[in-house]
């Protein structure tokens, strides 16, 4: 497979990138931000997500999707990496439909896969419980009671919490981790919107002696694992798209700006110093967007070790996409700085996609207990 | 795809009932190598078998037409071949200047006669070449260079002298650029032409360096007659030609580094794990990690050029990156190989350290973002042609 895209699969990047510099450029989210509105979100940009078939993308097409994969998946978060545009992609179209389509009943999935398709509903992954993602350290427990589960515990960094129609919640169980699909108004379930230095959404989420039915459960008790596992790198992958998408976006208006502005009588990318910077900043990209196709790609194909790959892409991206806008600001100077300038929103942005689904340390960790050293 | 199964089940098995066991396994050391031509050395005669079995089937160049010798593998089925290889950890049969560097430059530039003559040879491993750039007021000013030719009618006579020539002394032939108009602007008076280094008037000095090895030379040329049917391309156009084959060089020197065993297991075999089964150096550990994850990202990135490649998709001086990237890897590599080799790895004449060949080595990394253009000059070219920044 040519680690590069297909013509179906860059006809589709057109559509993505084309769409959203019309519909939701950098200004969409300003105006969310300085709006403070409700949502964080525009509802009527999910619903066209809905209609444009990236909010499906991996949907299969019986519940209303594009039933794509994960290297299509990743066009359309690289695309949103490039207008920093708040969205629930990542914790319904992403996160919470792998679960659903890898492991939920049938009933789970009628009831939820064709909305979300739709860019109707809006689910959200109760996972990470403490400042940093540590998917096997879960406090949350949930115990037998009646004839169902009671759910006790904190989560945080919960995407699109505040505006969830249904949480996915990671608990502890006897014998391993459950996964169950929790109504956010049950008695017991407390939810604080956390706005995040991206002005992208988030929320904290305590549940205190949440009841919830057996039904409730998704895949079998105990045995959540794979499914999480799946959910996880698909949306690693796609965070580290994300991120080569706002990295190189920051990297390509640097480039630019050393063009045009001036000092010493000439235009700054005439000096050295700045060109090998450069030069160096568009190699480590390249790697970071190979690294990604490859991890995609090797998801698509249910390739052996697809998530070492995947965690190669994420720690990869990071790290590059995190030079990258700190090079953006350093070679804009103050203007950099400025709230005007959009550098400072990639800077965020990356900052924001770093912490998601575990870091450059904590892929770096995985890829060494699995090196064996 | 059903093709492309197929030709991975047929090549597993055909590699596992005729690469020797002798041949599996990573590289001990650069030494190691089969490099071929007529005076070949192999460590063993299993390495000989096994260069020729393949050179016969051309996969020691295998996306080369099959009338020049080689395998005549589609771009997939060449990767399907390399996976392969990988997986039963089959050394490089060839290891060759003429494969990575002089045929796909012939494969552009030569005549179909020059084509039938060079490349089945090179394929085969018969003819060892090496390559006459840098000169010693030429290095990164490449195009600078003095070796002047006199034009006799049917042949030149060169005169001129040649530096950092790798492997000169043990080479067969080698592809020179000679400046052959000395009126002309720096680019557009040089020829690029192949000649026997037997041929009378040719000397070579090898130049001892830091590793205490010498794989480079000074060459010398004192009135050489080389034939005008050696030349390739045309007349004064050789810039043209050396800026391919840099291409192709520059490829190749940054895809050096994977040879030997993972710099994790060297690190674990030296220091060892700790009681949580951690290599027993946290800040060490924590580097091999990161390398590990370059490392990755990097041959990724080397299989994605090529894809691009393929497709057109992509500027030749993309090339340049992989320069640069893999060159500056290979030496971090070596570092930590250093490091994780502690005190051992300083031994410099002991049968233990293998007489200090892994200090050896990691000096020799140290021209890796020399050689072939330095990783300035990478980074220059990276600026003007895939940047396009103002005054690169």
């Amino acid at each position: 497979m040519p680690l590069i895209l297909t013509e179906e699969q860059t006809l589709l990047k057109e559509a993505t990138d084309g769409f959203l510099a019309e519909n939701a450029p950098i200004a969409h989210l300003r105006s969310l931000r300085d709006s403070h509105a409700a949502d964080g979100i525009s509802r009527a940009l999910w619903k066209s997500f809905g209609e444009m078939g990236f909010a499906g993308v991996i949907i299969p097409e019986e519940h209303g999707g594009s039933g794509l994969g994960a290297v299509e998946a990743g066009v359309v978060a690289e695309a949103l990496g490039r207008t920093l545009t708040p969205s629930p992609f990542f914790g319904s179209s992403l996160l919470a439909a792998r679960i659903l389509i890898d492991a939920a009943s049938a009933e789970q999935q009628a009831a939820w896969l064709p909305r979300i398709a739709a860019g109707e509903a809006i689910l959200s992954l109760a996972l990470d419980e403490g400042p940093k993602h540590q998917p096997s350290r879960i406090a949350t427990t949930a115990e037998r009671s009646g004839n169902g589960f009671k759910l006790n515990g904190a989560k945080g960094f919960v995407l699109d919490g505040h505006i969830a129609d249904a949480l996915i919640v990671v608990a502890k169980t006897d014998a391993g981790v459950t996964l169950f699909l929790v109504d956010p108004k049950t008695a017991g379930v407390g939810i604080e919107r956390t706005v995040m230095v991206d002005a992208h959404n988030a929320a904290r989420i305590t549940l205190t002696d949440v009841q919830v039915d057996a039904d409730a459960v998704i895949g079998a008790v105990d045995g959540g694992e794979p499914a999480l596992e799946g959910a996880l790198n698909l949306g690693r992958a796609c965070a580290a798209a994300c991120l080569t998408g706002a990295g190189d976006q920051a990297f390509l208006g640097t480039v630019d700006y050393l063009k045009t502005r001036k000092q010493f009588g000439k235009a700054i990318g005439e000096f050295q110093s700045l060109q090998h910077r450069a030069a160096h900043l568009f190699t480590e990209l390249e790697l970071a967007r190979a690294a990604v196709m490859g991890a995609l790609q090797r998801l698509d194909a249910g390739a052996p070790k697809a998530d070492l790959a995947v965690s190669v892409a994420k720690a990869k991206a990071g790290r590059v996409a995190e030079l990258a806008v700190q090079e953006a600001v350093q070679m804009h100077g103050g203007v950099g700085m400025t709230d005007e300038y959009d550098i400072g929103l990639f800077m965020k942005r990356v900052r924001v996609l770093n912490e998601l689904l575990g870091d450059a340390g904590f892929h770096a960790e995985r890829l060494a207990r699995a090196g064996g050293y | 795809m059903a093709d492309l199964d197929t030709f991975r089940a047929e090549t597993g098995a055909w590699l596992e009932a005729n690469c020797p066991p002798e041949c599996r396994g990573p590289l001990e050391n650069d030494e190691d190598r089969v490099w071929g031509g007529r005076n070949a050395s192999f460590k063993t005669p299993a390495h000989k078998g096994w260069m020729e079995v393949m050179g016969a089937r051309g996969w020691t160049a295998p996306e080369w037409p099959t009338e020049y010798g080689g395998g005549g593998l589609s771009r997939e089925e060449a990767k399907v071949l390399g996976s392969v290889m990988r997986r039963i950890e089959a050394q490089m049969p060839l290891s060759s200047f003429g494969i990575w560097m002089l045929g796909p430059a012939l494969l552009q530039f030569g005549t179909e006669d020059q084509k039938k003559r060079f490349l089945p040879e090179i394929v085969r491993g018969e003819i060892r070449w090496c390559q006459g750039y840098s000169e010693p007021g030429a290095g990164s000013d490449l195009a600078g260079l003095q070796t002047r030719a006199e034009d006799r009618g049917d042949h030149w006579i060169i005169n001129g002298q040649k530096v950092w020539t790798s492997y000169a002394d043990k080479a067969d032939w080698i592809f020179c650029l000679i400046r052959t108009d000395p009126e002309a602007p720096k680019h557009l008076g040089i020829s690029f032409v192949l000649f026997d280094m037997a041929t009378p008037g040719v000397t070579t000095k090898p130049i001892a360096l830091i590793s205490g090895k010498s794989p480079f030379c000074e060459t010398f040329f004192d009135d050489v007659r080389v034939e005008k049917e050696n030349l390739i391309g045309t007349l004064n156009r050789g810039w043209d030609v050396a800026k391919a084959l840099l291409a192709h060089e520059r490829t190749m020197i940054g895809g050096i580094g994977d040879i030997g065993r993972p710099m994790s297991q060297v690190a674990v075999d030296s220091i060892g794990l700790d009681d949580t089964g951690r290599l027993d150096e946290p800040m060490l550990r924590a580097r091999i990690a990161d390398l590990d994850i370059d490392a990755a990202a990097f041959r990724l990135s080397m299989e994605r050029v090529g894809d691009q490649m393929t497709a057109g998709q992509v500027s030749p001086a993309i090339a340049s990156m992989l320069k640069y990237y893999g060159s500056e890897l290979n030496k971090r590599r070596h570092e930590l190989a250093m490091a994780a080799g502690g005190s051992d790895a300083l031994e410099w004449e002991s049968d233990r350290s293998k007489k200090g060949a892994a200090a050896r080595d990691w000096l020799r990394t140290k021209a890796n973002s020399i050689e072939g253009g330095t990783s300035e000059v990478q980074l220059n070219i990276i600026a003007k042609h895939l940047l396009q920044l103002p005054g690169a």
